[in-house]
């Protein structure tokens, strides 16, 4: 097994020139990817190695760079998009919602709408305003799309490949705030498929969802707990659509507390369906309702109050000891 | 109108007009293809306003008085040509081979598409205004990855003029020198909001602020929408870049079937635009230069009428698609929630075989 150490940014980078070397019908498109490698440096060199027909710097406006990748892809093209931040998707909402998610059905199998858009998400990293939010639930929400997050490099390096790969439109989202972190990457094999869960860490009290920036939260968590005599599980959720509730199911059984850990907000969220549909299917193994740890139900604060805002570690630990409170 | 370059070469009346940059090119034979296409499509858009009226379709968005300018461009494409419509362009699909009845299925009722836009190279309607520009753009930037000798039409009004998307695609395909052609027809009015409300200058003079050329055409003028049409492809196939066509029309109609003209438009104005009638000034040339006599007029008519009757039985003949179709090709592969779906509707028995 070929494995080597490298950061999550790097791991996407490599990710995406295995891609275009497989395939010539990739192409990426962007703002400031070419030349400057992105303003996180995820195309680094690219543009270089690939051509600038391969590698598209777009001019600003998102709903063109979604729009013009449709009719690209009416022509067997598969283009990478790369939204610039979270906060700058909904230009494009329109064309992702209203085209992207169903061409494919409206064209009766005619189209395959085979593009990624990737779009770096959550906070974290200090940033001003609209360049740290969670906006994966308004596409959870839309039939059409998948919707996939990585958490480690090795499933960036991995997810990413999978995604363009498949024929389904794609959004990709990447916990910003992970990028420069470092992990080993297998280059020989993919981990698993791309829209299943995984478990992170195997646990008999109380099991944690998370995906994105939130499993490494949860996984801190849980060797506190550990260390305070509670056995904590974590579950990368991975596919936010459609959710993979195998693995989930398995260990709330075993655990009979769960808990998801996101940093959306909490209303209408990936953390509202997953306790809905969890509770419903393990009702009978639950010794208290499934919880969730968001961010507060306010606009993305300003940066210097964001680990107030955002799941953090103590929060994560309260939500185990509710957990644990409550008595048959 | 008069104040502005306008591109005609036939006159309301039905008489040549010189034009310093085109001629007509059309033999007598074309020009009365031409006038057969006009006469159908509004005969089978007639029709399938009686089917809204009596309760067959659930919509429907007339094209009348707009014939020239569809046939005019649906003709002036090459087979390997793509075009992207709006919702309006019937005349277009019948140039493009589209079956009548498949452009009535989605106002049946019976699937949000209705035809494989790629046998045809005609894209479904798009109903959210504008959307269809860009993905017109991102085709021809496929045509030029391709080396393809084709080009790329797009449709959309007066209306969509205003929105986001159509001025961004102006701005993609002069980036990219993308071999495509923006074909709007102004019919004046974007349900009832009037063409001066969406610009202050001539639509086409908006394409010299984006760095390509513009050009205006009578819209009822089909010879001219023709020369003009055909012009502008040939530039974008040959590696000239967009053109913006602003074919200058009336909508006769209502803007769909749900609409009522006379609430925001005045009599004398659709009186005015009668006259201007494209089928009417062909058929007054193809009288006066080419000889045509009643006779051949009415077996064009007659055909019409054969093809109405035929549009008729085949939308009646459409009936509810079995519900669990609504689960085909949401995606290309399996997906929990669409087993899920199928899966219910199957116990309530609505699947093949059931109850109900």
């Amino acid at each position: 097994m070929a494995t080597t150490t490298m950061t999550m940014a790097a791991a996407l980078n490599e990710g995406l020139r295995r891609a275009m070397e497989k395939n010539p019908k990739v192409l990426l498109m962007g703002e400031d990817i070419g030349k400057l490698g992105g303003v996180f440096r995820i195309t680094d060199g690219l543009q270089k190695d690939f051509g600038e027909e391969r590698v598209i710097d777009a001019p600003l406006a998102e709903s063109a760079i979604v729009g013009t990748s449709v009719g690209l892809a009416m022509r067997g093209y598969r283009t990478v998009v790369e939204i610039q931040f979270d906060g700058f998707v909904y230009p494009a909402f329109d064309q992702i919602v209203s085209q992207v998610a169903k061409l494919h059905k409206r064209s009766d199998g005619a189209y395959k709408m085979a593009l990624v858009i990737r779009i770096p998400f959550q906070g974290g990293i200090g940033a001003i305003e609209h360049h740290s939010e969670s906006p994966e639930a308004y596409f959870a929400h839309t039939a059409g799309l998948r919707v996939v997050s990585c958490s480690t490099p090795n499933d960036a390096y991995w997810m990413i490949q999978q995604a363009i790969e498949h024929d389904d439109p794609i959004v990709f989202f990447e916990p910003k705030s992970r990028y420069w972190e470092k992990g080993e990457v297998d280059l020989d094999a993919p981990p698993q498929g791309l829209f299943e869960s995984a478990v992170r860490r195997e646990g008999t009290d109380v099991t944690l969802l998370a995906y994105g920036a939130m499993v490494k939260t949860c996984l801190r968590a849980a060797e506190v707990a550990e260390g305070e005599g509670t056995s904590v599980a974590v579950i990368d959720v991975r596919s936010l659509s459609p959710l993979d509730y195998g693995p989930m199911v398995a260990s709330v059984e075993k655990t009979g507390r769960f808990a998801v850990v996101q940093e959306s907000v909490k209303t209408a969220s990936i953390g509202s369906e997953l306790v809905a549909e969890l509770q419903q299917r393990c009702f009978y193994s639950l010794r208290g309702p499934g919880m969730r740890v968001s961010s507060y139900d306010i606009p993305y604060p300003p940066s210097r109050v964001e680990d107030e805002f955002r799941p953090s570690v103590d929060r994560v630990l309260d939500a185990i000891d509710q957990l644990m409170g409550f008595e048959q | 109108m008069t104040d502005e370059k306008l591109v005609q070469l036939l006159s309301p009346e039905g008489e040549r007009v010189s034009h310093p940059d085109y001629t007509s090119s059309l033999q007598h034979d074309e020009i009365f293809a031409m006038y057969r296409d006009m006469v159908i499509v509004r005969r089978l858009c007639n029709e399938a306003t009686s089917l809204q009226r009596q309760g067959q379709l659930a919509l429907w968005a007339p094209a009348q008085g707009q014939e020239g300018a569809q046939i005019g461009a649906g003709r002036a494409m090459q087979p390997m040509d793509f075009s992207f419509p709006s919702y309006r362009e019937h005349g277009v699909g019948w140039c493009r081979g589209v079956p009548p009845e498949d452009m009535l299925r989605i106002f049946r009722g019976v699937t949000n598409g209705g035809w494989d836009p790629q046998k045809y190279r005609h894209n479904l309607s798009t109903i959210v205004l504008g959307n269809q520009t860009l993905h017109a753009v991102g085709y021809a930037m496929g045509v030029q990855r391709d080396g393809a000798d084709e080009a790329v039409l797009t449709f959309f009004g007066d209306g969509a003029s205003s929105q986001g998307d159509v001025l961004e695609s102006f701005v993609w395909a002069a980036s990219f020198d993308a071999p495509v052609v923006f074909f709007c027809q102004n019919n004046q009015f974007g349900i009832s909001t009037p063409s001066s409300v969406q610009s202050k200058v001539p639509l086409y003079r908006r394409a010299a602020g984006f760095g390509f050329p513009g050009i205006r055409v009578d819209g009822n003028d089909v010879l001219a929408v023709y020369e003009v049409t055909k012009r502008a492809l040939d530039a974008a196939r040959s590696g000239g870049g967009p053109t913006l066509i602003e074919a200058y029309t009336y909508r006769m109609g209502a803007h769909t079937t749900s609409d009522d003209p006379t609430r925001y438009r005045i009599d004398a104005e659709v009186e005015v635009w009668h006259h201007r009638d494209p089928i009417e000034r062909v058929k007054s040339l193809l009288v006066h230069e080419y000889n045509v006599r009643k006779p051949q007029f009415e077996v064009i008519d007659a055909e019409a009428d054969e093809l109405a009757l035929k549009l008729r039985s085949d939308v009646l003949a459409m009936g509810k698609p079995e519900p669990l179709t609504m689960f085909d090709n949401v995606y290309t592969d399996v997906h929990p929630l669409i087993e899920e779906g199928r899966r219910d509707l199957v116990e309530l028995g609505f699947g093949p075989g059931g109850d109900l």
